[in-house]
């Protein structure tokens, strides 16, 4: 760019230093402290290097990471599947809202799309919180089914895998209606008119023409479910229970309830493993776009 | 397209928009509920709000929150604009790549992973280099910083992209240096991206559990960790006037920001 030359990087170096020492350090501390293990001292953990008479040692085993193998598979595979399904319940319950908004009057749009941003703008703990009062036995669905005397004893709406995924659901439908939208409203309308006028009936139209056009916006969508919900806390601890563990859920266990920093981080590494696939096609896919460009 | 499909749009976004907001608006109801128990109707009062009022907890920790999250929003618009502006007009630079998955990771990377590494960092590095002497309000503040700045970035390289480059090669053809046209033209232009980033990373701060219950220390409790600590214990109406007084100034403060962004982008237009 024009002017910048060399002084480019009094803009580039503070954000850039910043993240190395705040984002990508710390994962690297994560990762040694995985290999340490737990002792009874401040901070909890036994040193990695220590000064010996024989001049430095290290001290690293993968005791924590054993543990992680022996340990119960289930949160695991929690994650992964309730994380795949709130994804895949989005996109069936985004489509439908983010094609509405697409097509709807041009003044209308943008409040709309305020009205969908909106909710990530408050807190998500309450968000979560406010399904706890709805779900639970004593709760609004419950009472209204009783009162009308469909059910004789209260359904178990809650600490399960439903009110988990519901919850998922809930919480990061906006991450995927936005991307969808980015879609949908480039969507050349003379290419749906182009298809009708071949022949093509609405139900073809939109498989054949909308869908496939609309394939950017419905991945970039699932990647910013998917890969958030696999390490979510506040849902599986508010809305599941002791048989619906999630990874997010055992690190703060391991971490706060166990004072064990070391599992910690090992379930955080084993986190990080699960998350670098979904990650890196992530940006790849907010990349492309400028590949022209360079 | 045909009327029946008119008929879905608009049932699509009354289901959506009902399932996205019955939650919030039952929540704010029975923040006026006389009776203790949640769904069970007592008739009209204020008698939680002004449990709200004599219970300090929640008056320090919302103290905590607001003055970290002023503090990191700022940090988070500084940084974050710089960055925006580094990756999005700066095309080839060495450590590019590692720069764009940085700005890009901690949007997605899960807050147990944010929070666990940079409490590890902190604790590290009070060992090595005696810094920081211990947890609290400094700590969280950083914390905060470091994921608003990523999205603060994500904004202003959007708007970015949109703006027009003529206006500041015109502004270097009359002579002026390019930290001048930055100030003058490219910052003004983007005003808006500004505004939101700071108010985002304001109300991202506002609303983290997770990453300030890892770097905190015990003297600076935030209001979501007071409110979780209760939570824990059962739902009571307090949470929930305290929920609806939370949601109404963050809705007001949102609403009032992008009403003015949008008068001023029409006056713009208009002159």
């Amino acid at each position: 760019m024009t002017g910048w030359a060399r002084r480019r990087w009094l803009l580039i170096a503070p954000p850039f230093l910043w993240l190395l020492v705040f984002f990508l350090l710390p994962l690297g501390i994560v990762a040694a402290i995985s290999l340490t293990q737990p002792a009874d001292t401040i901070p909890p953990y036994t040193p990695l290097i220590t000064r010996g008479a024989g001049g430095i040692e290290i001290d690293a085993g993968t005791a924590s990471y054993r543990l992680l193998a022996q340990g119960d598979g289930r949160a695991y595979a929690n994650s992964l599947g309730f994380a795949a399904l709130a994804t895949g319940l989005c996109l069936l319950v985004g489509y439908p809202i983010a094609f509405a908004i697409a097509r709807a009057p041009k003044t209308w749009r943008n409040p709309l799309l305020f009205l969908v941003i909106l909710p990530f703008w408050t807190s998500l703990l309450i968000r979560v919180y406010a399904w706890i009062a709805i779900l639970q036995p004593t709760g609004v669905i419950n009472r209204a089914l009783e009162a009308l005397g469909l059910i004789q004893a209260p359904l178990l709406l809650i600490y399960n895998g439903f009110s988990v995924v519901l919850g998922l659901v809930y919480a990061y439908l906006p991450f995927m209606i936005l991307p969808l939208y980015g879609s949908l409203s480039q969507l050349d309308e003379s290419l749906l008119e182009a298809a009708a006028d071949l022949g093509a009936r609405p139900a073809q139209v939109f498989w054949r023409v909308v869908l496939p056009l609309s394939l950017p916006g419905m991945a970039a969508g699932a990647l910013l479910v998917f890969i958030p919900a696999i390490g979510e806390f506040v849902i599986p601890d508010l809305l599941g229970g002791a048989g619906t563990p999630m990874i997010g859920k055992v690190l703060w266990q391991e971490f706060f309830d166990n004072v064990d920093w070391p599992a910690a981080s090992a379930v955080a590494m084993a986190l990080v493993a699960l998350l670098t696939a979904p990650l890196l096609l992530a940006q790849r896919l907010v990349e492309r776009p400028r590949e022209g460009e360079t | 397209m045909s009327r029946r499909l008119t008929l879905f749009r608009a049932a699509a976004l009354a289901l959506g928009f009902g399932f996205l907001y019955l939650p919030i608006a039952l929540l704010v109801a029975y923040s006026f509920n006389a009776s203790r128990l949640v769904a069970v109707w007592g008739g009209w009062s204020l008698h939680w709000y002004g449990e709200l009022v004599r219970d300090d907890k929640f008056g320090a920790a919302a103290w905590n929150s607001l003055r970290i999250a002023a503090m990191a929003a700022t940090l988070a618009l500084l940084l974050g604009t710089c960055a925006g502006f580094a990756i999005e007009r700066f095309t080839r630079f060495r450590g590019r790549a590692v720069f764009g998955f940085m700005l890009m990771a901690p949007l997605v990377v899960p807050e147990v992973i944010l929070g666990l590494s940079l409490l590890l960092l902190f604790v590290a590095s009070q060992a090595w280099l005696g810094w920081p002497a211990g947890r609290g309000l400094m700590t969280v503040t950083i914390a905060h910083a470091t994921f608003g700045c990523c999205f603060v970035a994500v904004l202003v390289r959007a708007q970015l992209a949109g703006f027009d480059r003529a206006l500041e090669e015109a502004a270097l053809d009359l002579g002026a240096r390019p930290f001048g046209v930055l100030w003058r033209v490219t910052l003004p232009g983007i005003s808006p991206a500004l505004v939101s980033g700071w108010l985002l990373a304001f109300t991202l701060s506002l609303d983290d559990l997770v990453v300030a219950s890892f770097v905190s220390g015990p003297s600076a409790t935030t209001l979501p960790m007071a409110v979780y600590s209760s939570v824990r214990i059962g739902v009571t109406p307090e949470v929930n006037a305290l929920a609806t007084v939370f949601l109404g100034v963050v809705i007001l403060l949102i609403a009032g920001a992008f009403s003015l962004i949008a008068r001023q982008e029409r006056r713009r237009l208009s002159s």
